[in-house]
């Protein structure tokens, strides 16, 4: 393609405008609202050893094929929308970068187990819908938010014991990694179960009891043999293989 | 060839253990070790069964475990059931929350504590009894 242009002119000058260190981006090209053909077109990108994988998405997005659809907001694993496989493994592309990866050939394509919209970006209806299921609010009768009822104080020990599960941002690497979503769609999921976890584990949530018999399904918590790969991909440290354990600890009575 | 509907990895991915660390492996080999314990289980049943037969069936049927062929798939199974127990045990005390760690404020780069040294450790452990299992085996099989 027109790689050639992408070169920075050498200047006169003498200062070093840019390294000449390029890879090669192949990114999975597929629409399934047209057919079912999932193709790979090949970018030579320049990079730095800030470039991140969606910057070299972006630039060719820019200056290469401006159709190539990828999903993007916050640059910085705070909002959850660029999760892609990247030589295979899912993560964000906003948080990787090229010379982590060692290799010259970056591969990018849509994470598994998310039905493909287009290109890189998949729907994240069903996780959305069973992270909902899990009842993902605090609940309590005496909510703060009735007028007359007082606040919930709370020591910074039991803050520790969910704040670490509430980081998630909802990118769903986990459930992309997570090897029984692999061939199990109706799965819950170990994006919903950590955050099932987050709720039973917050002392001003009364709602325990609930959310147990909510996961205790043919399709629920015991789905998960504690392979561990969603904490491995997880970008927030949310460790979602620890809240599950330590959920089900409560449905086997290791805990109470 | 993407699959529309979900995309889904499918057996082949689940089966891959080469990208999730060690502890992704361990769950491939509990897999392939409790199928190949049930498959041996099953064949064991029916083998016991020939005392039925009378001794000289027995003796046949025995006869047949003591081919190299017999002796190789006598080590793997000493190997599967030597690896499953210890690992199951992991396992086991992992689904219930024990020694997964213990939930805190995370930091950067964010290691996950329930992917510790204890369960590495406890699989590699596995692993090694397994293998040592294994040779004590062979060493009985073959040794003559
Ligand atoms: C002391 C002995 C044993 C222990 C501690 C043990 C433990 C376990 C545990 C904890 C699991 C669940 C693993 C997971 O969640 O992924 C499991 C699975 C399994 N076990 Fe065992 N087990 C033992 C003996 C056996 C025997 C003798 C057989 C065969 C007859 C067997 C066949 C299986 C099978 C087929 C699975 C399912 C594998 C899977 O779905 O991944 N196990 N075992
Ligand atoms: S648990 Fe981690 S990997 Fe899973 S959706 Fe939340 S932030 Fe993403
Ligand atoms: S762009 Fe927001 S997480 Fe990557």
């Amino acid at each position: 393609m027109a790689a050639e242009s992408l070169q920075i002119s050498n200047e006169e000058s003498g200062t070093i405008v840019s390294s000449t260190k390029t890879i090669t981006l192949r990114i999975a090209r597929s629409n399934p609202k047209k057919n079912t053909e999932q193709k790979f077109d090949e970018f030579k990108i320049p990079y730095q050893k800030w470039t991140t994988v969606l910057d070299a998405i972006l630039e060719v997005k820019k200056h290469l094929d401006h159709s190539v659809a990828v999903r993007y907001s916050c640059r910085q694993a705070s909002c959850g929308s660029c999760g892609m496989k990247i030589n295979g493994r899912p993560a964000l592309a906003c948080f990787t970068k090229i010379t982590e990866l060692n290799s010259d050939v970056v591969t990018v394509e849509p994470m598994n187990n998310f039905p493909i919209i287009r290109d890189l970006v998949v729907g994240f209806e069903r996780m959305f819908s069973n992270h909902k299921k899990i009842k993902p609010y605090i609940i309590n009768e005496e909510s703060e938010i009735n007028p007359g009822t007082k606040e919930f104080l709370q020591t910074p020990e039991d803050v520790e014991k969910y704040i670490q599960f509430s980081n998630c941002i909802k990118c769903g690497l986990c459930n992309s990694a997570c090897p029984t979503m692999a061939t199990d769609s109706s799965f819950v999921g170990p994006q919903a179960l950590a955050q099932a976890y987050r709720y039973v584990a917050d002392n001003r949530d009364k709602g325990k009891d609930e959310r147990l018999k909510i996961i205790d399904d043919s399709h629920g918590i015991f789905r998960c043999h504690f392979a561990g790969s969603c904490s491995q991909v997880c970008p927030k440290g949310v460790d979602p293989a620890m809240g599950i354990q330590l959920l089900r600890g409560y449905l086997l009575g290791f805990r109470d | 060839m993407p699959n529309i509907d979900e995309n889904k990895e499918g057996i082949k991915g689940m089966a891959n253990p080469t990208r999730y660390g060690i502890e992704r492996f361990a769950y491939l080999l509990m897999r392939l070790s409790g199928l190949g314990l049930l498959v041996y289980f099953v064949v064991h049943i029916y083998e016991t069964s020939m005392i039925l037969q009378g001794k000289v069936g027995w003796d046949e049927f025995l006869e047949i475990t003591q081919t190299t062929e017999g002796h190789i798939i006598l080590a793997l199974v000493i190997g599967m059931s030597v690896f499953h127990t210890v690992n199951g045990i992991r396992v086991m005390l992992g689904h219930g929350g024990i020694g997964v760690g213990k939930p805190a404020r995370p930091d950067y780069p964010y290691p996950a504590q329930s992917q510790n040294a204890k369960h590495k450790i406890s699989i590699y452990s596995a692993i090694v009894l397994a293998a040592i299992a294994m040779m004590y085996g062979i060493g009985v099989m073959f040794g003559d």
